[in-house]
């Protein structure tokens, strides 16, 4: 077990009218942990469902693939289904069923499901096992939501916003149990969210949707230190970033601050220098923003 | 610790050699595995073994197959000359500059830097 890969061709999933997922083109590369990135309604959860199985695209398709599976469409296919785990923020979980009969039942489903491994967590993350998933408290359901996803150890694993509801020392417990199993048995894990500066050191791929369509993909590294923010007299700015791709444009009486994608190369960094512009670097957070900004000609 | 501003792995790199210049990681000491170092920082696995792949390929670290990555026994001095080059240019200058724009007189810093020096503690 190594992890699956993911390939969508042309996915588009309707809601009536509204696409939700956008003739969409993805791959994501088995192995790896990958951030999908985007604010509400930018289709994160809708894809989750599709590459689950959960839902049917309306059109296109998409295909998980793997040595033991070769390549195959999810959608009622209890081959592919058992081996993708998604978790939502709902849980998806019987409520009248006590924890434990929830571990049974995720032991029968999971073909690679570790049950001490889940009975640790449970223990760390202090989930009473002998209550019913009801009378939880949000976080405590969280919880036993992320203990099902890691401990099913499923080659493709999806948590999709279903830490939404725990507090910080929670989250930070999910995301090193989370490192700590991923890093003894690899496997291709996706990361839903819009809290992207507290996950971002955890991926190492990430994908930015925005109305249901691909912004950009890219190893998140290479995104950091991505952008740039040019300070100075407004003139001076517009001269220097007008072959650029801008992202965004301030002012404040005759100073500007004109945020731009991409690296600088030597020489437009000399010249802003001697120009005596600040150049200054753009958080992974602030890029996003930008680069998924409800702002019309932001781009 | 880390900020998002520069590649993660590039932090990581800077970090270990910071520990190395100071005395902190000694000669032929071994650093942590990348699975450690991961799990330490709470960074993604992959991003700590590129740091470290780009410490072994600037001499900084060696591996030893099947037990870890050590400090390479010349690594300070590397270290140390480098920055000993950027030295001038990347500490003196600004702090000459800062004493310009605030009147401190240069004549003063150099008096100071002399009593230091006297002063015993100084290498």
């Amino acid at each position: 077990m190594s992890g699956l890969g993911v390939r969508t061709e042309q996915l588009t999933v309707r809601f009536g009218d509204v696409p939700a997922v956008d003739s969409l083109d993805l791959r994501l590369a088995p192995g790896k942990i990958h951030g999908l990135l985007g604010r509400n309604g930018s289709g994160k959860s809708t894809l989750a469902a599709t590459l689950a199985g959960f839902r049917a695209p309306t059109g296109g398709r998409v295909l998980i693939e793997g040595d033991e599976i070769g390549s195959r469409e999810p959608y009622e296919d209890a081959v592919v289904t058992s081996r993708v785990c998604l978790i939502r923020e709902s849980g998806d979980l019987v409520d009248s069923a006590p924890v434990r009969h929830v571990l049974g039942l995720a032991s029968s489903l999971r073909p690679y499901w570790n049950a001490e491994l889940a009975g640790e967590l449970l223990d760390k993350f202090e989930v009473p096992v002998r209550q019913r998933v009801q009378k939880l408290s949000r976080g405590k359901k969280s919880a036993l939501g992320v203990v099902l996803g890691i401990a099913s150890r499923a080659p493709l694993t999806i948590f999709d916003e279903s830490y939404l509801g725990m507090d910080v020392p929670s989250r930070n417990l999910f995301y090193d149990a989370l490192l700590a199993d991923y890093a003894e048995f690899p496997r291709t894990i996706v990361l839903s969210t819009h809290l992207v500066s507290e996950v971002s050191s955890l991926l190492e791929e990430v994908v930015i949707l925005d109305r249901g369509r691909l912004v950009t993909q890219a190893p998140v590294d290479s995104l950091r230190g991505r952008g740039a923010s040019i300070v100075g007299p407004a003139t001076l700015v517009d001269e220097l970033t007008a072959d650029l791709i801008v992202l965004a444009e301030q002012r404040l009486g005759g100073t500007k601050s004109t945020t731009v994608l991409g690296d600088l190369d030597d020489t437009l960094l000399a010249k802003a220098r001697a120009a005596g512009l600040e150049v200054g670097p753009v958080g992974l957070q602030e890029l996003f923003v930008h680069l998924t900004g409800a702002k019309e000609g932001a781009r | 610790m880390f900020d998002d501003r520069s590649p993660i792995y590039l932090q990581i790199a800077e970090q270990i050699k910071n520990d190395i210049v100071t005395g902190a990681l000694g000669a032929d000491e071994q650093v942590m595995s990348t699975n450690q170092y991961a799990a330490f920082y709470r960074i993604n696995p992959a991003t700590a073994a590129k740091g470290f792949a780009q410490l072994v390929d600037e001499g900084v670290l060696y591996k030893k197959r099947g037990i870890g990555m050590f400090v390479s026994p010349k690594a300070r001095e590397l270290l140390r000359t480098g920055r000993q080059a950027s030295f001038f240019a990347e500490v003196v200058d600004p702090m000459i500059r800062e004493a310009e724009a605030i009147g401190v007189p240069l004549k003063d810093v150099v008096e100071h830097i002399h009593s230091r020096e006297s002063g015993g503690g100084a290498r």
